[in-house]
């Protein structure tokens, strides 16, 4: 059948199994607009206030689902908004498919109004990306697109449409969905030889990402802890792929990770590294960190082997096809005295001390968790307010905490906060954030009141860059430059004018009240705690550090 | 290839697409690789192009740089060229000041490096020299006791010696 490159778009979308789609209209995209009107019954289209806004929640949808997500916006401007989104897919590897309008093919490289080169400017922030000149080539470059953004470690892609492309016709043949096309290598001497060091550890030690999530191995992990009785400690990225209700997981590790779990890494004898990527936030110390193990990594990127610790044994496939054929070569066992010290070290972990007249920020995540359940999503921006949502929400399920853990980006919340509630209407979806972040993007209140997705945003607001000013307060002797900026914002009033509602509290008992009434709201609320701007994030090991250099207070 | 240490030569079969060149200089450029130098060609497949570079860098860096480049979309094969397996050329062309003074001299030198002298007029020269990176920069060397215009080296292109064809797919 005849289409114009619009039609085609719209038919491959529906094709690759998408039915929700974010972004923002323009000129560049109008074409693409007017097809999608005849394919509103199939494809949900959500317009957010800005493009940012709608690439972190295309980002959110995708990583509660495990589905791609799909943003839509328009040339120049339209582009360059996204490109926040698209770097912060990219780091945690998410995948996304970006589609950007440009000009017309026969406008391209003269400054024309609103043109931007957004193929060279997201080079380094995609897998993949394309510019589509011809039509007849557009479906096929879509479904590469979705091939790529899905297959080995996931990523986004972007595909740039000049608007001539959109107009043209040609025959359109359908195709299939892609799936990921990605085959394992790995031989069975490979699985026995790392089967055989851990099998001769007395103590070993699972430190685990993302990736386990990625790879869907979730299970297959927690099988292998408790056959061989490994104690494991997970990444930023990987809260909830192992539920904090299994004894063997020892909760975050790296800067503001439990000293228990660090001190578990450090004096392991095996450390089994799987699906992640030795960051600077987990590896503080390159050269120090687990000094005294054999190592041996898992991941499905080769470039990750070797580039910020080098290891001493290293698996290259698919995570949960290596763990499924691990499994049967790993000795059952008991590593008693290893699991007592570490008992020990936990039993030592300094916890905060409560104190109901005012809010601490480990009772408001434990408030949540109580109140929200084992269904809940929670999604956080980026600075102390994510720190403490890692270190003391009940984590129990994979894609239920969604943050920014590579690119670290402040104002990532409230979009995908969005995603993940449009994904899961059922599920209660809890924004936590600051009110350092949420001042980057909370004008995505209006989505989520347009489309009536009844987000829950719980502000922590100590009325400071809370994470900056920590820092200062302690490698910069306590000058606050920057930090303070000293906003008078009445979030309440503010979420009114949203058409959302707001609640403000100030100590416990009040915040209690608020999340039981902003439960049964149904509609998007915005939740205020204030708390003390000296509270920080603990433990702590600056950059560079390791266990001997923990701060406890 | 050359005397200087950690010099590694880098041949990557590439898809021939507008925009690969963009794709792995700004990975290079990104993650802080050197280039020394970087040549592109066309291969006897007219959809796959050859990109040569010379880089810098440990074993460490070195694995780095081949990984990351394989993981580029378009990329077909890396192949690490080593210096005893592998045949490297450059050409030369460098124009120097001679009158009738020195012409003789440098004639002299051109002769041992078998260079060519393929530009000639009363007050300057261009000579043409081919060959391994290590015997340009030995006549250079030479070179540099007489007054130098202009240089220009078109960095390395490189094949494995013997039978072996770097498989593109």
């Amino acid at each position: 059948m005849i289409l114009n490159g619009s039609q085609i778009l719209a038919e491959v979308l529906v094709e690759q199994g998408v039915d929700t789609l974010f972004g923002y209209p323009g000129g560049a995209i109008l074409n693409i607009c007017d097809a999608l009107y005849d394919y509103r019954d199939e494809i949900k289209q959500y317009i957010t206030a800005h493009e940012q806004g709608a690439s972190h929640a295309a980002d959110g949808y995708a990583r509660a689902t495990g589905k791609t997500g799909v943003v839509l916006a328009t040339s120049g401007p339209g582009a360059t908004n996204l490109v926040t989104g698209i770097a912060t897919a990219y780091m945690d590897s998410v995948p996304m498919v970006a589609i950007t309008g440009n000009v017309g093919t026969s406008l391209i490289g003269r400054d024309s109004f609103q043109e931007v080169y957004i193929a060279g400017i997201t080079m380094p922030i995609t897998k993949h990306n394309f510019v589509v000149r011809r039509v007849e080539e557009l479906a096929d470059t879509l479904r590469a697109a979705f091939r790529i953004a899905n297959t080995g470690r996931k990523g986004p892609v972007l595909v740039d449409i000049p608007k001539d492309v959109t107009a043209a016709k040609c025959e359109f043949v359908p195709g299939k969905k892609q799936g990921n096309t990605y085959v394992t290598h790995v031989s069975d001497e490979e699985i026995e030889t790392a089967a055989d060091i851990i099998n001769k550890a007395e103590r070993p030690f699972i430190y685990f990402g993302g990736g386990v999530g990625s790879a869907k191995a979730c299970q297959d992990l927690r099988e292998l802890m408790q056959k061989a009785e490994i104690p494991a400690a997970h990444t930023l990225m990987a809260a909830g792929i192992v539920g904090c209700d299994e004894p063997l997981n020892l909760g975050l590790m790296g800067m503001h990770g439990r000293l228990s779990a660090n001190k578990a890494a450090d004096k392991a004898d095996v450390m089994i590294a799987i699906g992640t990527r030795f960051s600077d936030r987990v590896a503080l110390n390159t050269e120090k960190f687990a000094k005294d193990a054999t190592i041996i990594q898992i991941d499905i990127d080769p470039s990750e082997v070797n580039k910020n610790v080098a290891v001493d044994y290293s698996i290259v496939g698919d995570v949960k096809d290596i763990l499924s054929r691990l499994l049967p070569l790993v000795d059952e066992k008991k590593h008693t005295p290893w699991i007592e010290q570490i008992n020990q070290w936990r039993g030592e972990d300094k916890k905060p001390v409560d104190d109901p007249t005012v809010l601490k920020p480990h009772q408001i995540m434990a408030e949540i968790s109580r109140q929200a359940g084992e269904n809940a999503i929670y999604v956080t921006d980026v600075g102390q307010h994510q720190m403490w949502a890692a270190q003391y929400c009940r984590h129990l399920h994979s894609r239920s905490f969604l943050t920014s853990g590579g690119l670290g980006t402040m104002g990532y919340g409230y979009g995908a906060a969005i995603g993940a509630k449009i994904a899961f209407p059922n599920r209660p979806v809890i924004h936590i954030t600051g009110d350092g972040s949420f001042h980057m993007n909370m004008n995505e209140c209006c989505t989520a009141v347009s489309y009536n997705v009844p987000v829950i945003t719980v502000i922590m607001n100590n009325s400071v860059l809370g994470m900056v000013r920590q820092w200062q307060t302690v490698f910069y002797n306590r000058r606050y430059s920057g930090s303070e900026p000293e906003r008078v914002t009445d979030y309440a009033k503010v979420a009114e004018g949203f058409g959302a509602k707001g609640y403000k509290c100030e100590n416990l008992a009040q915040f209690t009240k608020a999340l039981e009434m902003a439960l049964k709201d149904n509609c998007p609320v915005w939740i205020e705690c204030v708390i003390d701007r000296e509270e920080k994030v603990l433990p702590m090991i600056p950059g560079g550090g390791t266990i001997d250099d923990v701060m406890e207070e | 290839m050359t005397n200087k240490q950690n010099k590694q030569v880098l041949s990557i079969l590439v898809d021939n697409h507008s925009g690969v060149l963009a794709r792995v200089s700004s990975l290079f450029c990104q993650r802080g690789f050197n280039i020394d130098s970087l040549t592109v060609s066309n291969t006897d497949n007219p959809e796959i192009s050859r990109i040569t570079i010379v880089t810098e860098g440990d074993n460490q860096v070195l694995e780095q740089i081949i990984k990351q480049t394989k993981k580029l979309e378009e990329t077909r094969n890396v192949v690490h060229l080593r210096n005893d397996e592998s045949l490297f050329r450059e050409l030369l062309l460098v124009k120097i000041a001679a009158d009738h003074r020195v012409r003789r001299e440098i004639c002299g030198i051109c002769e041992i490096y078998r260079a060519k002298i393929v530009d000639l007029n009363v007050s300057s020269l261009i000579v043409e020299l081919t060959g391994s990176p290590s015997k340009i920069d030995g006549f250079m060397e030479m070179m540099k006791e007489y007054d130098i215009l202009e240089m220009c080296r078109t960095g390395v292109t490189a094949l494995a010696r013997g039978g072996v064809s770097h498989g593109i797919k």
